[in-house]
């Protein structure tokens, strides 16, 4: 606390009090996560234990042993990953096109549209997995990563069309009279002008798709039945639960290879991803 | 994805921009030139431009959400799905079986006082800590920062295992600092409800921590200083200068809330096996989920799942009046 960025104007009273109140507060928030990467490598001995420490002196990689040659999470890690993968590259290319057309171009039912996308994001997606499920089983599409990709695409549609509204009103009509000027005809400008620079939008979109669909449990439970080969994570780590002895070392080690990746992906767009949001916001 | 028709127009047809133009498609009169083209009006360009979003939820959003509805009308449980017996219309019958039924209605008052506890919970936290946010100097801000994106950050599942076990009656460190015992916290149903609560609090207070502090930051700092200079305190500041400056942020945030808190599943599946004992902290979603997919009755699954529906349907509609009111343009 005494490596001050800024050399403080003035000593204001309550400051100090502030400061340790954040960085307290900050310490309890990630103490969950400190406490999953812990007993991810805790040896087993000292899980069991009914004296937990917040340290390891042993720390050992059995349960990550166990957790890829047992139950074989590299594959429902690609599986987990090709899902959010598709889903975000999809949605970001679709939800693009989309929300250029609505700020944009004037037509009819625009408004009425723009409504629509609007109530589609409040429809409460656990609530269509009935009426999901029979559509999967029409489409073939049952015990398929396909089943997960597709509701998931519609569910992240609306809410990126309409975020990226914002970002691509920002960029101002006068370059695109200029790029028409030019001589660039609409898919040029539409792909080399206007997508680049929307990026930063989309990279703050793209976050939520990749979040909401990456957790998702319901659907992973619900529609990969039987063929266990295509589950996600979600489902893998709740193999680790078990009626009688929950195996806590393979949970928290599955939970943090789970967690990581989101974790990185968080870290390095952050600072995108809040102004993303102040845009978003205040649009 | 489809190349725009208007695109094959050449770029260098010889003649200067604004005339290179093609007609719009299906229309032979010539469009009055640049203006038009920047936008206003595209014939069938927004429409095509719109094509494959309009498809994927037509076909993924609206359908299902018919079939929601029909299947709530009909009789619909594994011997009609198997196509054994047939499917009959029940009308109201579901609806009717759903509200006769105490289970359903506990579990739809229990759904509302757990969100409800939940909404004020994430924004009185969040609101705090982006309080808390402006007046500390850059490292204790960076680290609470960063601690809330993990939080943030963290998928649900894992959210609720880790939770689960940091509240573990054997093995967990938080009975052994607050000297509990062995209390387990998923026994009792208050008690898990509240394990619950904090993980969802925990997760989802940064999205408002985030947003609100982005709009204290766009706030004149003159307008602050006035009131530090009045002497005004903390929460004075906040209720009579933030806040009401705010309230278009603080109306995003807390709706997004009440749609996300209201529809919980994942933390309940996973934290309290399923709805608890007994179905004590059954919420909507699961009781939904449980009805179609453990006792096959996909009817009455989709008539809770119409109900979940229309509230935050009313929800939306509020948000949309709010909206509106704050004069936004759409």
């Amino acid at each position: 606390m005494t490596t001050a960025f800024r050399p403080s104007r003035r000593a204001r009273p309550g400051r100090l009090a502030a400061e340790a109140t954040a960085l307290v507060t900050a310490l309890a928030v990630a103490f969950p996560l400190y406490w999953m990467v812990l007993s991810a490598v805790k040896p087993e001995g000292e899980i069991q234990s009914t004296e937990p420490r917040p340290w390891t002196l042993a720390p050992s990689l059995d349960s990550f042993r166990r957790v890829f040659l047992q139950e074989d999470f590299g594959r429902y890690f690609l599986n987990s990953l090709l899902v959010a993968g598709t889903v975000v590259l999809a949605s970001a290319v679709i939800a693009f096109l989309a929300a250029t057309a609505v700020t944009r171009f004037r037509f009819r039912f625009r408004t009425t549209l723009l409504i629509m996308f609007l109530i589609a994001q409040m429809v409460p997606i656990e609530a269509l997995t009935i009426p999901l499920f029979f559509l999967m089983r029409d489409l073939g599409q049952l015990n398929t990563l396909g089943a997960l990709v597709l509701p998931h695409l519609a569910f992240s549609l609306p809410f990126a069309i309409w975020m990226l509204r914002g970002f691509v009103k920002a960029v101002p009509e006068a370059l695109e009279e200029a790029a028409y000027l030019d001589g660039a005809g609409r898919t040029r400008f539409l792909w080399q002008i206007l997508f680049p620079l929307v990026f930063p939008g989309l990279v703050a979109t793209s976050v939520f798709s990749f979040i909401s669909t990456w957790n998702d449990f319901l659907f992973a439970k619900s529609f990969i039945i039987s063929d266990t080969s295509q589950s996600t994570l979600p489902m893998a780590l709740l193999v680790f639960f078990k009626p009688d002895e929950n195996d806590w070392g393979g949970i928290m080690a599955g939970s943090t290879v789970m967690t990581v990746p989101v974790l990185v992906f968080f870290v390095l767009v952050q600072r995108r991803l809040v102004s993303g949001l102040g845009g978003a916001v205040k649009d | 994805m489809r190349p725009d028709p208007n695109a094959t127009a050449p770029p260098g047809a010889g003649t200067a921009g604004t005339a290179a133009r093609p007609p719009g498609p299906a229309r032979g009169r010539p469009r009055p030139a640049a203006p038009a083209r920047t936008g206003r009006r595209g014939g069938a360009t927004p429409w095509l431009y719109l094509a494959p979003a309009l498809v994927v939820l037509a076909a993924l959003l609206v359908y299902p959400v018919y079939q929601l509805g029909l299947i709530s009308f009909l009789e619909y449980t594994q011997a009609q799905v198997s196509g054994g017996q047939p499917t009959t219309f029940q009308g109201l019958g579901n609806y009717r079986t759903l509200l006769g039924d105490p289970r359903f209605r506990d579990v739809l008052l229990a759904t509302v006082l757990f969100a409800a506890a939940c909404v004020l919970a994430t924004l009185a936290v969040g609101c705090t800590l982006a309080v808390l946010l402006t007046r500390v100097r850059a490292l204790p801000r960076t680290a609470l920062m960063l601690a809330s994106l993990g939080a943030w950050a963290t998928p649900a599942v894992t959210g609720s295992t880790v939770w689960l076990f940091l509240f573990d009656p054997d093995l967990g460190p938080v009975n052994r600092v607050l000297s509990l015992g062995d209390f387990s916290w998923t026994y009792g149903q208050y008690s898990a409800f509240l394990l619950v609560l904090l993980e969802v609090v925990w997760c989802s207070y940064p999205f408002v921590m985030v947003t609100v502090y982005a709009g204290i930051r766009a706030i004149p700092e003159e307008v602050l200083e006035a009131a530090a200079l009045d002497g005004a305190s903390s929460w004075r500041t906040w209720r009579s200068v933030m806040a009401p400056m705010l309230r278009p942020i603080l109306v995003v945030v807390t709706i997004q809330s009440v749609i996300w808190d209201f529809k919980v599943f994942t933390q309940i599946y996973v934290m309290t096996g399923g709805g608890g004992i007994a179905g004590q902290n059954l919420v909507l979603n699961v009781y939904a989920y449980q009805k179609a997919f453990a006792s096959s009755q996909y009817s009455l699954g989709s008539a809770v799942g119409v109900v979940m529906l229309l509230i935050l349907l009313a929800v939306t509609l509020v948000y949309l009046r709010l909206l509106r009111r704050q004069g936004e343009d759409i």
